[in-house]
């Protein structure tokens, strides 16, 4: 084959063959899996790893999330994290070589009652002190920094302000995922398809390795990256997950002009909305409330988030919906993730990111493949681990995760 | 949306109820014997399989009252409906 006139290459990375062993084996090729075995070459020299999908790869969630990018949650183990994460997408692209088309064009989260405006201002004051950049908007700053959000007091819903973090933005989620793969792959990563883990073995109390639709692979280590799937993969070595799985939908209209300038969050009527960089306004709700592994959701669900639109947006009135899609979403009961041990040696989680796991894809990919390389968990995860349920010490963000749980 | 068979009021489209999770939890008789492994489980674990889920539902803007739902997670198909204080029934 010759190249193109871009120099496109024909591939991004090799598709692999299973081969009979490992030293570390990833469970899931979503953006997550793939930033893990990244990671794991580039900061910890480990390199015979492959990443195990069971269709293709960054299929599942991340082909299916809204792109949100920011780190105006409100507790510090929250801010550490996420935060951490945005200073990786700060220099991601040149980290990676590769265009991700990330626009740091700021967050809004809307305010529409006192209760809201108090909680917004308790957290610009709590993103100050972690080092997160967070400013309180009025109404009419709000409408400032997007003209076309509807600030009028008559609506049912007014806007009473917002928090507002000009560094959150958006990236090209499926770039994201063509990155870190091929990044991987060129540290001789084995990036491998179609390949759906049906157990895990392990012996006096150790993992061993895995059962796939391709046959059995050894494993020095394990690392689920499975999301909405995480239950029934760690259920395979006898470990349960504090999970439940809910349908989340998105939605996009057809090609517009550019009318929306940055990204607008509401948990009160349930909406966020961006505009894409191709000019679809992209739009999620709020998760199916049934626990469900179906990879859609209820049309009602669709409907309320539309009037939520419509009253902040007047402007959409005319536009269409496109094309509607769910993920399969793993909920825990504080919205915050679970990334650690299991009580397995060298059995390995990354779950629970629920409606927000995008965005944390480097924060997390970086300190899990610490966890994995040393195993103990690295320091900023360290706050999300598995037997916090046990002891009490929760990280609730049912706030900050704003619209969806 | 789903089509849910109320054990009182017959087949309703789904937004007429309130989703309760899972069904047959039954609160600890002697929570104060329990060690904080098992508050936790009781507390925050509950199951989360793909495949029959034995799950509660409210006829929220029906007859109001709740009943049981045995549901197919990976495929949606409702197997069985029935009354609080009924056993679980067996599918097949």
């Amino acid at each position: 084959m010759t190249e193109s006139s871009l120099d496109h290459p024909d591939r991004l990375w090799a598709a692999a063959e299973p081969k009979r062993s490992y030293d570390v084996v990833i469970v899931g090729g979503g953006g997550h899996g793939l930033a893990t075995a990244y990671y794991l070459a580039k900061n910890h020299g480990i390199t015979n790893v492959a990443v195990l999908e069971r269709g293709w790869l960054a299929g599942g969630n991340m082909a299916r999330n809204t792109t949100i990018i920011r780190s105006n949650y409100l507790w510090d183990e929250s801010a550490g994290i996420y935060e951490h994460a945005l200073k990786l997408w700060e220099g991601l692209e040149d980290d990676l070589g590769y265009p991700l088309l990330f626009s740091q064009r700021g967050v809004l989260n809307l305010a529409h009652s006192l209760q809201d405006v108090r909680d917004g201002v308790r957290r610009v004051h709590a993103n100050r002190l972690n080092g997160v950049d967070a400013e309180w908007l009025g109404p009419e700053q709000v409408k400032e920094v997007c003209p076309i959000v509807d600030v009028s007091p008559d609506v049912r819903y007014p806007v009473l302000g917002a928090t507002y973090q000009p560094r959150a933005g958006i990236a090209k989620h499926d770039y994201v995922a063509w990155g870190f793969a091929r990044a991987a792959a060129a540290y001789g990563v084995d990036l491998i398809e179609n390949c759906e883990v049906t157990g895990l073995d392990v012996r006096d109390g150790r993992v061993t390795g895995v059962r796939t639709t391709r046959g059995p692979i050894a494993a020095g280590r394990v690392a689920l990256c499975a999301a909405g799937h995480s239950s029934v993969v760690a259920a395979m070595a006898g470990v349960a997950l504090p999970l439940q799985s809910h349908p989340l939908q998105a939605l996009v209209s057809e090609l517009l002009e550019p009318v929306h300038p940055t990204v607008v969050m509401s948990n009160a009527v349930h909406v966020y909305v961006s505009q894409a960089h191709k000019g679809e306004l992209v739009m999620g709700a709020g998760i199916d409330a049934p626990n469900s592994y179906r990879q859609r959701g209820a049309f009602h669900v669709i409907e309320r988030q539309m009037s939520a639109a419509l009253e902040l947006f007047p402007i959409f009135a005319r536009a269409h919906v496109l094309r509607t899609w769910g993920g399969v979403v793993d909920v825990t009961p504080d919205a915050s993730p679970i990334v650690g041990l299991t009580g397995v040696d060298g059995l390995y989680v990354n779950c629970g990111w629920g409606t927000g796991g995008f965005k944390a894809t480097p924060g997390v990919g970086w300190c899990y493949a610490h966890t994995i390389a040393h195993g103990e968990p690295h320091p900023l995860s360290a706050p999300f681990s598995l037997d916090r349920f046990t002891t009490g010490a929760l990280v609730d963000e049912h706030g900050a995760a704003a619209v969806a749980h | 949306m789903l089509l849910i068979p109320c054990p009182w009021c017959g087949p309703r489209d789904e937004i007429e109820f309130h989703y309760g999770g899972q069904a047959h939890v039954a609160y600890p008789d002697d929570p104060a014997a329990l060690s904080d492994e098992e508050w936790a489980r009781y507390l925050f674990f509950r199951d989360n399989p793909k495949g029959p889920f034995a799950e509660r539902w409210s006829h929220s803007a029906g007859c109001r009252r709740w009943f049981n739902v045995v549901r197919d997670t990976a495929t949606n198909e409702i197997h069985a409906v029935y009354r609080i204080g009924e056993p679980r029934p067996v599918i097949a």
